[in-house]
């Protein structure tokens, strides 16, 4: 099976709205649920959603905006996890 | 409200914008020959003796602005009829001597090159002289001077000299490209290729990210020009014109500061790589040095490829203060990543072309690189940031650097280290006095531009070089040249 691939926005915007955290801890999930043979986790320049709060994620091509720290947990839940089943 | 530093810039700039506008409106066929009565338009002459050789000049900035003679493989060309063919000769007794008695000149001169004539007055043995500008000095006239050609006294190398007819010529064997000729001549008779038509292309076809994504790769420097705009509202402009999203290469310099202390700790000496114009002039004139050269990309490249390796399909676009960048648009080791180079100039007059003022427009962030990457633009910068990996990465390597800018300064160093004797084990070389905040393609050349380069560094979010890295989860390694 194709990995899924989970792009985080490190552009100027999303860096100053906190990224680091947010790799950090989309680290630590892919840790929790053992995925590190299923996701790959990659750097992406802007997405073009800096209107938006919190920062942009591109999962196998779909953006999703909006995502700080505390809602990664819930985004690898919802979201993630389902796609590497 | 003054963008240039000098008329030559602006007319320079006004070139590039009208053949800019006009390939970007796909109308440069049409009225390429209308262009020089535009910038020219008479019956009067402003800058020469009459309009048709102002508009003859104009055709050769055409030309340059269009990539220039393709036969040359020089980045800086000659425009003949520009040159003004200033005297030369170096040092040359004037008619202010007055025959005087003291005879200062001769008793300051180590060569005996000073003798007098029935007239009384001073000559000087040019098979002697060496023009050191001792007699000059002593004289209480002042009547000795040094008839030296600005654009030959801005080449540290001597890459450049008068031919027999006069017209200043580039010593193609030596040239380095550092362009600082170009930037020196007060007739603007010397002047880059530009590849801003090719830029345009790669703007335009990514058709706002439709087709592919372009970036724009800003060097640090960029924080000392555009004084009329905020930089945030450059970065929008530059989004405005057809790029995705605006990305410093101090990210690049982040990754080329951790990678270079490793090779440095490992290799007990090296150079730096980052400035072309130092790396040609190591390979040109000490080869014997090619070897210690770092074997990492520059930080332009380095960012260039990172780029390339989150987005395949994405075009790089460098934008900066320095004309010998454009070498490495075709250089092996970089070309695959950076697709084109253009300088500050350029993008003012692109940014005009297209009508975008940045004024009026609002800020975005412009915020990848730490402190560390930001201070490269300026001489000692790089030392620094080799000396902040060192610590970061716990390397047991003291790094006593020579930080070496303009090539006067470069050559010293390079030298010692040619004989063993360099007082140092890491030579940071720059080819532009003061760093690239020097760079010939600067929109302006002051001096508070090395302190808005620090004030710009300290105003990043990252402190360090590693939280600057461990955000855009880059792996440093990229940098290596295979």
């Amino acid at each position: 099976m194709e990995k899924v691939e989970v792009s985080i926005c490190v552009g100027s915007s999303c860096h100053l709205k906190g990224s680091r955290d947010v790799i950090e801890e989309a680290r630590n999930q892919i840790m929790r649920f053992g995925l590190n043979d299923k996701v790959e986790l990659k750097a992406a320049f802007c997405l073009g959603q800096c209107g938006h709060d919190g920062v942009t994620f591109k999962i196998n091509g779909e953006i999703i905006t909006g995502i700080t720290k505390d809602k990664v947990a819930s985004l690898f839940e919802n979201t993630i996890v389902p796609l590497t089943k | 409200m003054n963008k240039f530093d000098t008329l030559v810039q602006e007319l320079k700039y006004k070139v590039l914008k009208e053949v800019a506008l006009n390939y970007y409106n796909g109308t440069l066929d049409e009225n390429i020959h209308d262009i020089p009565k535009v910038i020219s338009p008479g019956p009067k002459a402003t800058m020469r003796c009459c309009v048709y050789r102002e508009r003859a000049i104009v055709e050769d900035r055409i030309k340059l602005a269009l990539g220039g003679d393709k036969a040359n493989p020089n980045l800086l060309e000659v425009i003949e009829a520009a040159c003004d063919e200033c005297p030369f000769g170096g040092i040359t007794v004037t008619d202010m001597c007055r025959g005087c008695l003291a005879h200062r000149c001769a008793q300051n001169c180590h060569r005996n090159a000073i003798s007098f004539g029935d007239d009384l007055r001073a000559r000087i043995d040019k098979t002697k002289c060496v023009n050191c500008g001792l007699c000059a000095k002593a004289c209480p006239f002042g009547a000795i001077i040094n008839k030296k050609r600005p654009c030959e006294a801005a080449c540290k190398i001597n890459a450049i000299h008068p031919r027999e007819d006069g017209i200043t010529e580039i010593d193609e064997s030596k040239c380095t490209r550092c362009g600082q000729c170009s930037y020196s001549c007060p007739f603007g008779a010397i002047m880059d290729k530009s590849y801003i038509t090719k830029c345009i292309d790669i703007m335009k076809g990514a058709e706002n990210g439709k087709n592919y994504k372009a970036y724009m790769i800003v060097a640090p420097s960029i924080s000392s020009q555009f004084h009329y705009a905020k930089l945030g509202q450059v970065v929008t402009g530059i989004k405005k014109i057809g790029f995705t999203d605006v990305i410093e290469a101090a990210l690049g310099a982040d990754m080329v500061a951790l990678n270079e202390a490793k090779d440095l700790a490992e290799e007990k000496f090296c150079t730096s790589s980052c400035c072309p114009a130092f790396v040609r002039y190591v390979e040109t004139s000490f080869p014997e040095l090619k070897g210690k050269v770092s074997k990492n990309l520059s930080p332009m490249a380095a960012i260039a490829k990172y780029i390339k390796q989150t987005d395949p399909t994405a075009k790089t676009v460098f934008v900066g203060p320095c004309i010998a960048k454009k070498m490495e648009m075709f250089r092996e080791e970089s070309s695959p990543y950076i697709d084109c180079v253009i300088t500050f100039e350029e993008l003012q007059a692109l940014l005009d072309a297209l009508n975008v003022d940045l004024t009026t427009l609002e800020e975005k962030p412009l915020d990848n690189a730490s402190y560390f990457g930001r201070i490269f633009a300026r001489c000692g910068g790089l030392s620094d940031a080799v000396k902040e990996a060192l610590k970061e990465q716990n390397i047991d390597f003291e790094v006593k650097p020579v930080a070496c800018s303009g090539l006067d300064q470069c050559k010293i160093a390079l030298t010692q280290a040619k004989m063993g004797r360099l007082q140092g084990n890491f030579i940071e070389g720059m080819a532009c006095p003061g760093g690239c905040i020097g760079g010939p393609s600067c929109l302006t050349h002051e001096v508070r531009d090395a302190a808005s380069v620090d004030k710009y560094g300290h105003e990043s979010k990252e402190t360090t070089i590693k939280d600057a890295i461990s955000n855009s989860m880059a792996d440093p390694s990229i940098c290596e040249i295979k």
